[in-house]
């Protein structure tokens, strides 16, 4: 079990801040994310949009905007859990015992709940009962290139990960591609070698049409596709890749006994603490009146949040308020001389 | 004030009032309908807001953007008729106008 004064559950731009504030005020703070990397939201659905709204950055992308906030906290050396899902929260006497589906635990006087709208997961394919394909013939990403050597492929989706892989896998594999309409959402140089292969007979593509349905028993047989204009097509496939985005679950945070307002954690707007004392939520996850879903609501919220934290990790320390320009422990916490 | 009908895959409608200026998706979430998720707040980037428009107001909306489109590539079952009700702005001319929500939204 480890120990640290505050558990951060989220390393979207708001989590990662908390990490900044708490590290001022020197408390120590470990992160645990879903994801395989820090960034939210930010990274998973616009990495290349523009954001006009971070106060003192007139323009950056989502993308930028997480380096930065990893680079400002830096000097924490804060520990990351990625690709962990937070499952149970129990109370311990003045702490919080957290536990990931990874079965790591940590102890905490503070839990900092910085979710968003939940931890991401593959959008699955529409058509029912392909649970039991999924991780043997179905597939939404793809971990080990080596499995899908020799096969009959058919790739679901109309965006990178479905032209990125289509090009890769094409090397060694007979690939199918099949989207709903006949434009692509891919750079220029990926569409152009897209239709290269296509030209010249080494993948095929099928627009606009869905799946309709799966045939096989254990593992897939071949799949039918429906066109627009009601034209069936069997396709012989060995394996479906799909990819669909992502959608975002609450998951088992509705079962840790937080007052909840539709998908969202109600707080208070003076420190952002839950119902449950030591744990806050912040970002697009609570909820006050008033409240705007933006990025700098939540750099706002756990600026405040990590003061309350500061006073329940250090009972027996007075909470002092101080400026980075002139505090010389800030200074020495960030390494500055 | 303009009225916007959601229908659902039973069948069952429910009119709401929406503020001229607001998204179709903002009024569906004030009046708590059932199968508008909005995940995202609206800024284009979940698609759990999609709806299918009634035939006979599609050429009275706006198209939508590329940006739209792509992300309704995304959506549960996407059709023809397909938009995010987060891009449909409530006007006067919008007025009347009647959405189905989808089986589900993820």
């Amino acid at each position: 079990m480890k120990k640290t004064d505050v558990v951060i559950i989220g390393a979207g731009p708001v989590g990662l801040f908390a990490v900044h504030q708490l590290g001022i005020k020197g408390l120590n703070a470990i992160v645990i994310d879903n994801l395989d990397r820090a960034g939210g939201q930010c990274i998973e659905l616009y990495p290349d949009k523009p954001i006009y709204d971070i106060p003192a950055v007139p323009e950056c992308t989502g993308e930028e905007l997480t380096k930065n906030l990893l680079e400002q906290i830096k000097p924490f050396n804060t520990k990351f859990f990625f690709n962990e899902r937070v499952e149970e929260v129990k109370k311990d006497k003045d702490n919080w015992i957290i536990k990931t589906n990874n079965n790591n635990e940590f102890t905490a006087p503070n839990i900092i709940i910085a979710g968003g709208v939940g931890s991401f997961e593959p959008r699955k394919l529409s058509i029912n009962d392909t649970e039991k394909y999924e991780g043997k013939s179905l597939f939404y990403s793809v971990q080990n290139k080596d499995e899908f050597k020799n096969k009959s492929i058919s790739i679901f989706g109309g965006g990178d990960s479905a032209l990125d892989w289509t090009l890769e896998l094409s090397k060694f594999s007979k690939i199918t591609l099949i989207h709903r309409r006949n434009e692509f959402r891919g750079a220029p140089h990926t569409l152009s070698e897209i239709k290269k292969l296509e030209v010249e007979g080494k993948i095929s593509i099928k627009t606009p049409c869905q799946l309709e349905s799966i045939v096989g028993d254990k593992n897939i047989d071949s799949i039918l596709i429906k066109f627009d204009d009601g034209r069936t097509e069997k396709i012989k496939t060995d394996i479906i890749l799909s990819f669909f985005g992502l959608v975002m679950k609450l998951g088992p945070i509705t079962e840790w006994g937080l007052n909840m307002n539709k998908k969202t954690i109600e707080v208070n707007s003076e420190n952002f603490e839950t119902n449950k004392k030591g744990i806050f939520a912040a970002g697009d996850i609570c909820s006050y009146p008033g409240k705007l879903k933006l990025i700098l609501s939540g750099f706002h919220e756990v600026a405040l949040a990590s003061v309350e934290c500061f006073k329940r990790a250090r009972p027996n320390e007075k909470y002092r308020f101080e400026f980075t320009t002139s505090s010389k422990s800030i200074q020495d916490r960030l390494g500055k001389k | 004030m303009s009225k916007i009908t959601f229908k659902n895959n039973d069948g069952n409608s429910k009119t709401i009032d929406v503020e001229n200026g607001l998204s179709v998706m903002e009024g569906a979430i004030q009046n708590d309908i059932p199968g508008i998720d909005a995940d995202c707040g609206g800024s284009m980037a979940c698609a759990t807001c999609h709806v299918y428009v009634e035939e006979k107001w599609l050429n009275k909306i706006p198209k939508a953007e590329e940006a739209e489109v792509d992300m309704i590539d995304m959506a549960f079952e996407p059709k023809k008729n397909s938009r995010l009700s987060c891009q449909l702005i409530v006007s006067e001319e919008l007025d009347g106008l009647t959405v189905t929500t989808p089986k589900k939204q993820s």
